[in-house]
């Protein structure tokens, strides 16, 4: 009987112990900061950017001692969790962060596939998310609390469509997308819109699709060649364009293959090599040409991580900016996370003139930025390389 | 016409890594009454050891100033490969597949399964997230006949695809381990008792099927040289389909119902949307099996290892 006595005390105490260890956590202030970022997965190269990029604005914060909110000076911490590519585990990763981590704001996830599923978590919680890749509309629509930090698919849809009706003067097109995934298929429905729009219906010539994880893309780019498309639009991820630009090409379809800011990976010409070279995509920025605070972003980036940084990589630096302004302006914390959440959505909602090193932005009502797109061109010598600007 | 031929090649081209994988998985069957559901890693594993090899051999024949001929390159890689990763399939077997030779049957298949995820794991561990790209042993060439482009890989991997197929119809045929291997297809319980050790059978049949995974891994890095840990599994379930539609135990069935399957899968989209490829394809091989539940070339309560 004692013994059991002795057993029962001993494990209150050390529960209570916890209970104070807990709470003492929670009164020492930290500011934490979230990153929900695909670092396995079918996109790695987007979650090693997203994740070097943070990691690179947390050296900065944590040089200058913490971030300054108010009259207090508060310590840094970065919460990556790894969404492994998928919709669910970022589902996953979010509600942890947000209901384990605490985390003040979260930057990610990158592709739509993840951020709007992700983006339903973070509003029905009432956590500031700003994803930097996101161009898909439904991640922010009718979510207060989610932001982006790039243009739209209903803007870059139509940027595509027009440059390649000045640039080429071309009627009939043809598009090749993955069915099971947000983005592409957003994009590839965008860009017939308003490709139709210009040239006419049916000017779409072949519309072929396949699904996340197929490799051989022959029958629908026989499909297309024999549609007598002069071009090929493809707003693929780097991994496929690798496969669908040489397919092509074996195939005999020569003419040009335009794609969207999912090219603009490092890895799409280390894949794709010089099948790629001379080919044109619309994207948030160009590393080759870049001048002022974004030049500056490159040289660090470059010397650091021994790579030129992707659009993933510049964009997750312009969305911790933001959190941090965001931060900055709410003028001071209360320490319930509740409120500073909302205070922190405020401030991001009210951010006008950022500048970003992929460009200004101004955030509309429904968290989204306004800001240009840029087409670019990959070089010979397999760089992206700017080819002109496109501001609404 | 031109387009109709042009999706002939396609389907001969994507029907020969199917028949490649079914092979492995009907070899397997017939011995051990077993689907190896390892198969489409090890047909994963195989592709990357290739890669390693090839990458070897080029910084091989880099080091020492030789020019050797891509053709030559690529035949060492294949045999190499082939024989490294028949070495895999020996040791999945030993440490899988015998301490579970007298257990159920539904304990070995989830053996294998278990197998698989280790080996997509360990190489995400191993070699990291990154993809990678399948180094160019032979220069791409295309040719145009008539309006339909082929190119110079396409031809030698329907080639070296038959060339195996053939090679490996001689050995069960014709030599006294292709005689063993069918003579415990018939019962691995009662033939041990004739003097041929299944513990030899076991492992040679597991390492001819890997063999010949490896050697279309390679082929379809050639073909699709983007590398991914994952990249087995579906191909694998395809095939496993392709073994079940030839025929449990048929080698010649497995060999012609991949490339069926190749077939259907290149022509759906060409009639129907191509969203829809999957869905109608697999609707068809459905169909099939309700009318021939045992396959092509199988037969009803026998698994005998037949060509």
């Amino acid at each position: 009987m004692r013994k059991w006595k002795t057993a029962l005390v001993l494990a209150l105490t050390v529960m209570i112990a916890f209970v104070f260890i807990a709470c003492g956590k929670k009164r020492q202030a930290v500011i934490k900061i979230g990153v929900n970022a695909p670092i396995t997965g079918d996109i790695p190269k987007v979650g090693e950017g997203t994740k070097y990029a943070a990691q690179m604005w947390l050296e900065d914060v944590q040089k200058a001692g913490g971030l300054k909110v108010g009259d207090q000076i508060y310590p840094v911490e970065l919460a990556i969790e790894d969404n492994e590519s998928k919709p669910d585990s970022a589902v996953k990763g979010n509600t942890k962060m947000i209901s384990e981590d605490g985390v003040l704001v979260i930057v990610g996830p990158q592709a739509s596939k993840q951020a709007i599923p992700a983006g339903g978590v973070a509003n029905d919680y009432q956590t500031p998310m700003i994803s930097p890749w996101s161009t898909n509309p439904d991640t922010t629509l009718n979510r207060p609390f989610v932001f982006r930090g790039c243009f739209l698919d209903p803007f870059q849809g139509p940027v595509v469509a027009k440059f390649v009706k000045e640039e080429f003067d071309f009627t009939k097109a043809a598009v090749l997308y993955d069915v099971a995934s947000d983005y592409p298929k957003g994009l590839a429905e965008f860009f017939k819109k308003s490709w139709e729009e210009i040239n006419g219906p049916g000017s779409v010539t072949a519309y072929e699709s396949f699904t996340t994880k197929d490799t051989d893309f022959s029958s629908q780019l026989t499909k297309i060649k024999d549609s007598g498309a002069e071009f090929l639009f493809t707003p693929q991820y780097y991994n496929e364009v690798a496969l669908i630009v040489k397919q092509a090409h074996e195939l005999g379809f020569n003419n040009p293959i335009v794609g969207s800011d999912s090219w603009g990976s490092a890895e799409t010409v280390n894949l794709c090599g010089a099948d790629c070279h001379g080919l044109f995509f619309s994207t948030h920025y160009a590393a080759a040409g870049a001048q002022g605070a974004t030049k500056e972003f490159i040289d660090r980036y470059q010397q650091k991580y021994g790579y030129v940084p992707d659009d993933v990589a510049a964009l997750t630096w312009d969305a911790m900016r933001l959190a941090q302004q965001a931060i900055e302006s709410t003028g001071g914390l209360s320490g319930d996370i509740k409120k500073d959440r909302q205070a922190v959505r405020d401030q991001l909602a009210q951010i006008k003139d950022f500048q970003g090193i992929t460009g200004n932005m101004t955030f509309t009502e429904e968290g989204d930025p306004i800001k240009c797109a840029v087409i670019v061109r990959i070089s010979e010598q397999g760089q992206f390389e700017f080819y002109k600007q496109v501001c609404p | 016409m031109a387009f109709f031929l042009q999706n002939v090649i396609n389907a001969l081209q994507w029907g020969s890594f199917y028949a490649l994988i079914a092979l492995g998985y009907s070899m397997v069957y017939s011995i051990l009454m077993l689907f190896n559901f390892t198969h489409g890693d090890i047909f994963m594993t195989g592709a990357y050891i290739g890669l390693g090899v090839a990458t070897a051999l080029l910084a091989l024949s880099g080091v020492m100033g030789v020019v050797v001929p891509g053709w030559l390159l690529l035949i060492f890689t294949i045999v190499l490969a082939m024989m490294l990763t028949s070495l895999l399939g020996v040791l999945v077997e030993r440490v899988g597949y015998r301490p579970l030779r007298d257990a159920p049957r539904a304990s070995a298949a989830i053996t294998g399964l278990m197998i698989g995820i280790i080996l997509e794991y360990s190489n995400l561990a191993i070699l990291g997230t990154r993809r990678l790209n399948f180094p160019t042993l032979i220069e791409t060439t295309t040719y145009t006949v008539g309006g339909v482009f082929f190119t110079n890989k396409k031809i030698l991997i329907v080639g070296i695809a038959l060339l195996l197929m053939l090679a490996l119809h001689l050995f069960i045929q014709k030599s006294r381990w292709g005689m063993a291997m069918r003579a415990m297809s018939f019962d691995y319980q009662i033939v041990p008792l004739m003097g041929v050790s299944l513990n030899v059978i076991a492992p040679l049949t597991f390492a001819i099927g890997s063999s010949l995974a490896a050697a279309g891994g390679i082929l379809y890095g050639m073909a699709y040289p983007v590398l991914d840990p994952f990249m087995g599994i579906v191909l694998g379930w395809k095939s496993f389909v392709a073994a079940i539609l030839g025929g449990r135990g048929s080698i010649l069935g497995a060999a012609l119902a991949g490339f069926l399957l190749g077939f259907i899968e290149i022509f759906t989209p060409m009639i129907f949307p191509s969203t829809f490829r999957d869905l109608i394809a697999y609707s068809i091989i459905l169909l099939i099996l309700t009318f021939r539940p045992y396959g092509f070339f199988g037969q009803a309560h026998s698994t005998q290892l037949r060509l």
